[in-house]
């Protein structure tokens, strides 16, 4: 079950962090988790939040520089080796791990992680035959 | 008979002149311009300085024993002092548009303007104009001679002619559409402008009415022209002229499209190196140095244009025999120096361009934090190309860098910023902003 991330070109100066988050907060929706990944000259900022179409064309509206990317959660057991169990899944398969973030609630002894892999359908292939939980987007979005 | 792109027409027969017949009507056309330079303050002395007289011009080699002129001379004898006729002959006044100091005037008879006009008619009608077409014309009305020399062209060829004028973008596309403009008439950027706003509303190339544009009055890239080609599904062409030596109308591109004809019938031209001023081979980047035989009001000799543009004089299957220059690369007070290599800011263009998916709005930074310059140009990201992997991103930021070393030999920093963050421009570009000047350090 994949879900929908809302990823944005973020400038690196003051203020551009704030203005996103106010126009998704006037609008209702929620951010559920979020990961930035930035340099010296900009930034990349990832939300998955409660209402991702609505929030895609808001900001796409307000004149972001924003994308919808697949990803997948995640549930790993939150015990030590925990997320080895689920990185040893890829380990030997052609599926790579762009990039992976958490989300701050769990379930649980279960963590709840975000990862995005260059190819998501073959990646949730390889964790349902492991047994691995994938979390379902109803869950993600309205927990 | 060559394949052209549409019907080769030839306004002027006097742009099919044979060579030789061209360079004897050049040398009787100098030998009155001089004589009639010699009512001219700057000239009378130059003249009696070099033993020059209108009867000693032979052939177009006296031509060196002509002064030349530059925009500093024209300054020292503002408003009027470069004057040939009574000033109650003149009709027109235009000017520079002192982005660099004060303005310079220009001035034209009624002849003048008729034969500005001609030569209008003339690259118009080589780009494609014909009379059935409605031209809208963006370009700004005033001094500035862009708007007047191309308005007047055009009626002279007989098109209807919307004068909208520049500014108000969303205003211009409501005109082109609603009125189905055939000929777009702007500055190349303000033209992505308008591309770039048609293609925010919606509007896709088949819906855009425009067949044909003719830009000038900056510098622009062949792959400028593409890209607004592509965008708005028209033919693009090129022209040229500055006001010192008459406006638009000095040379513009035929159906071939493989540089600007000089209409050297009215117009002599040299290529020079700027430092030693002699001449550079053919093929070989100069400064243009152009000698306006029959204005009236203002004639002017070996004017140094400070554009940097080749010549090609290969024979043009179009039959004009007008010999080719090619775009201006650059403008010689333009031209950086990035540790030591001369740089325009049309290479960095160039570069942009050859890396899909960066849009050409961009600003050069040139600074001297330490003892070495250092160039950072911002690009803004077109959001198609924005990706949610950092590696993706590194890696335009890169080809761009990359490009940029390619094309014009230097390292700079790339800097990817938003969409629509960059200043925009109705007229001419500010590209450039130079630290070092600020700082007193060049």
């Amino acid at each position: 079950m994949k879900i929908h991330q809302l990823s944005l070109f973020l400038e690196n100066k003051p203020g551009q962090l704030t203005a996103p988050c106010r126009d998704l907060a006037d609008a209702g929706i929620d951010i559920r988790t979020l990961s930035l990944a930035d340099t010296q000259q900009f930034g990349i900022l990832r939300l998955i939040v409660s209402d991702w179409k609505r929030g895609y064309e808001l900001l796409r509206d307000k004149g972001y520089v924003v994308k919808d990317t697949e990803v997948v959660a995640i549930e790993v057991p939150d015990r030590p080796g925990g997320l080895l169990e689920v990185l040893k899944v890829f380990e030997k398969s052609a599926v790579n791990i762009e990039y992976m973030y958490a989300f701050t609630f769990g379930r649980g002894d279960k963590a709840v992680l975000i990862f995005r892999f260059d190819d998501p359908d073959a990646a949730i292939a390889l964790l349902n035959s492991a047994g691995i939980n994938v979390v379902g987007s109803v869950e993600v979005y309205n927990r | 008979m060559a394949e052209f792109l549409f019907e080769n027409r030839i306004w002027d027969p006097a742009e099919t002149l044979p060579r030789n017949e061209l360079q004897a009507l050049q040398v009787h056309r100098l030998r009155d311009c001089v004589a009639r330079l010699a009512n001219v303050p700057f000239y009378r002395k130059a003249f009696a300085e070099g033993n020059v007289t209108a009867d000693r011009i032979r052939s177009l080699d006296d031509l060196k024993r002509l002064p030349l002129t530059t925009k500093a001379d024209l300054r020292e004898h503002y408003p009027l002092g470069f004057l040939a006729t009574p000033r109650s002959e003149i009709v027109r006044i235009h000017g520079s548009t002192g982005t660099t100091g004060k303005p310079t005037f220009v001035a034209y008879t009624r002849d003048d303007l008729a034969l500005w006009a001609n030569l209008c008619a003339r690259f118009l009608v080589a780009g494609g104009l014909r009379p059935d077409h409605m031209v809208h014309i963006a370009f700004g009305y005033g001094l500035f001679t862009g708007g007047f020399g191309l308005h007047y062209g055009a009626e002279l060829v007989g098109a209807a002619i919307v004068p909208a004028a520049a500014g108000n973008t969303e205003r211009q596309i409501v005109l082109i559409n609603d009125l189905q403009a055939d000929v777009l008439v702007c500055t190349p950027s303000y033209a992505l402008n308008i591309a770039e706003m048609m293609r925010a509303q919606g509007y896709t190339p088949d819906k855009i009415p425009l067949k044909f544009a003719h830009f000038g009055g900056e510098p622009w890239t062949e792959d400028m022209r593409l890209e607004i080609e592509r965008q708005m599904g028209l033919l693009a062409f090129n022209n040229y002229g500055l006001s010192e030596v008459i406006g638009p109308g000095v040379s513009g591109e035929c159906v071939v499209r493989n540089g600007m004809h000089i209409q050297e019938d009215h117009f002599l031209v040299e290529c020079i190196d700027p430092d030693t001023l002699e001449p550079v081979p053919y093929g070989e980047p100069g400064e243009l140095v152009l000698t306006a035989l029959t204005k009236q009001a203002m004639p002017i000799l070996r004017y140094r244009t400070r554009d940097i543009a080749r010549l090609d004089p290969t024979p043009c299957p179009c039959g004009r025999t007008g010999i080719r220059m090619g775009r201006v690369i650059g403008r010689s007070d333009d031209m950086l120096i990035i540790r030591g290599a001369n740089v325009f800011p049309s290479q960095i263009e160039e570069a942009l361009l050859r890396v899909e998916g960066t849009a050409p709005h961009y600003l050069i930074e040139v600074d001297r934090p330490g003892t070495l310059d250092e160039v950072t140009v911002r690009v803004e990201l077109r959001p198609e190309r924005f990706s949610d992997k950092m590696s993706q991103m590194h890696g335009l930021r890169e080809d761009i860098e990359r490009q940029i070393h390619v094309v014009a030999g230097i390292r700079a920093n790339v800097e990817l910023v938003a969409p629509q963050t960059l200043e925009r421009f109705i007229g001419k570009a500010k590209r450039v902003v130079d630290h070092r000047k600020e700082k007193g350090l060049i």
